[in-house]
């Protein structure tokens, strides 16, 4: 449905090359573009939130130009963007589609949920082992309190 | 050992942790030995704790090392707000080894991180306290001979005690059956009753402290504070609850002894101090020895 319908596809724009997110909850694209940095790219970022998904309510989704991501770098963003899809693109073509999977480490990017954890209170950057995958527990290599799903702040 | 930093307990392996206890041994035999000389421990106290910086305090000395430090941050750069990185670093320079205690939890890991010479964690906030563990199981060895298929009994906080989580932890490597008295509101985390299943051990949750005395082989007593408690009414329907008294012992094994990682406030009756069964200053001693063994370890001397 969602594909057929012209007015919808212009949106966001089509690229030539690069990387399409799709399908990220329409909360978290601005920490997504934080997480991979692409606020301090060169190449052409395109992105879209709020938009109507039958599968996610809404959605947003990101097209970055000319950049293509490895596992490890875009694996961090699952934990704001499970559901996402990650779409290669060559000339205008998919030619890749692949899902997110949650990292077995993860590094600064979530805060530790522990006020009384050390870095709370120092310039440190945070270190996660990854319990659990699916309902994601996070355990802290400096406190050894675990952060749950419901608790993860953003760095 | 030599080198390594003691964080958590769960840094050395059971193998490790038995060296530590059977070296400790022979320093009770022999606590007044001259073989840290030339050696320099730091002792950092972020947080006031007497009675454990005086424990390690009295192992390097009687050892013949220098201790050099500060018991609380009062008169030091921390006050100025130093980070605790430069603290470390710059203490890393003067000494062999660092023993610390801090408020933060994670501080103690985060120290050995940045620090260039080993780090022993005397306590990090509520985190973890190894040194105080490891005395608790020579306590437990000394006195029962052993540390396998024991029943042991905690009792008064479980929820928020360190020393009670660390402890349980390292005595499901032995096969010990857990009797755990406490309100309903502090009961073991289920995380450290996980951990307990996982070894396919038994444990026991009980409210009155009655029901495990019979049955005890060590009881280990923890204060329950009152700032614990959301509700002041339950802290006081449950304040005397958990108080032992000489007169419950009667009926209890021959061979029971009482710990407390101290400082006790009343849940230990004063009366009980002259019955063979209390245990808690000997362990406080106990201390010094464990920390002998774990100084002399990791620096290499030994
Ligand atoms: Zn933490």
């Amino acid at each position: 449905m969602e594909n057929n319908d012209p007015r919808k596809e212009l949106k966001v724009s089509a690229i030539e090359n690069g990387t399409v997110i799709d399908h990220i909850p329409a909360k978290s694209v601005f920490q997504v573009i934080r997480m991979l940095g692409l606020e301090s790219i060169d190449n052409q970022v395109l992105f879209g939130t709020n938009l109507d998904s039958r599968k996610f309510g809404k959605k947003g989704i990101i097209k970055v130009s000319n950049r293509y991501f490895e596992a490890e770098e875009i694996n961090k963003i699952a934990l704001a963007a499970p559901s996402a899809t990650l779409i290669v693109i060559r000339d205008f073509q998919v030619v890749e589609k692949k899902h997110v999977s949650v990292p077995d480490y993860v590094e600064k990017i979530v805060k530790c949920f522990n006020p009384n954890c050390i870095t709370n209170h120092e310039a440190i950057p945070t270190k996660f082992t990854v319990l659990s995958k699916d309902d994601i527990r996070l355990k802290c290599q400096y406190c050894e309190k675990i952060t749950v799903k419901d608790d993860i702040i953003f760095t | 050992m030599k080198n390594r930093s003691l964080i958590s307990i769960n840094d050395f392996s059971k193998e490790e942790q038995i060296g530590i206890l059977d070296l400790a041994e022979s320093f009770e035999k022999q606590p007044t030995r001259k073989i840290l000389e030339g050696h320099v421990v730091a002792n950092l106290f972020f947080e006031p704790s007497t009675r454990t910086r005086l424990s390690f305090d009295t192992a390097v000395n009687r050892l013949g090392g220098k201790v050099i430090g500060f018991a609380d941050t009062s008169s030091t750069s921390v006050q100025k707000g130093e980070s605790l990185k430069d603290t470390i670093i710059m203490v890393s320079n003067y000494s062999d080894l660092i023993v610390m205690r801090h408020p933060k939890d994670g501080s103690a890991r985060y120290a050995s991180e940045v620090s260039s010479v080993p780090i022993i964690n005397a306590g990090d906030g509520a985190n973890q306290h190894p040194t105080q563990c490891l005395l608790d199981m020579y306590s437990i060895r000394k006195t029962q001979g052993t540390l396998e298929n024991l029943d042991i009994a905690f009792v008064g906080d479980l929820k928020y005690g360190r020393t009670v989580h660390s402890l349980v932890m390292a005595l499901t490597n032995f096969n010990c059956r857990f009797h755990l008295v406490s309100p309903p509101e502090l009961k073991l985390p289920s995380a450290v009753k996980m951990h307990i299943k996982e070894k396919q051990l038994e444990y026991t949750q009980y409210t009155e402290l009655q029901d495990v005395l019979p049955i005890a082989d060590i009881v280990y007593m923890t204060r329950i504070q009152r700032e614990r408690f959301s509700d002041p009414i339950e802290y006081e329907k449950v304040k005397n609850a958990y108080i032992l008294r000489n007169n419950m012992l009667k009926g209890s094994k021959e061979s029971l002894r009482i710990l407390h990682p101290l400082p006790r406030v009343n849940e230990i009756n004063v009366d009980i101090d002259d019955n063979p069964k209390a245990y808690y200053f000997q362990q406080a001693l106990n201390g010094v020895y464990v920390r002998q063994a774990l100084v002399t370890s990791i620096l290499g001397v030994i």
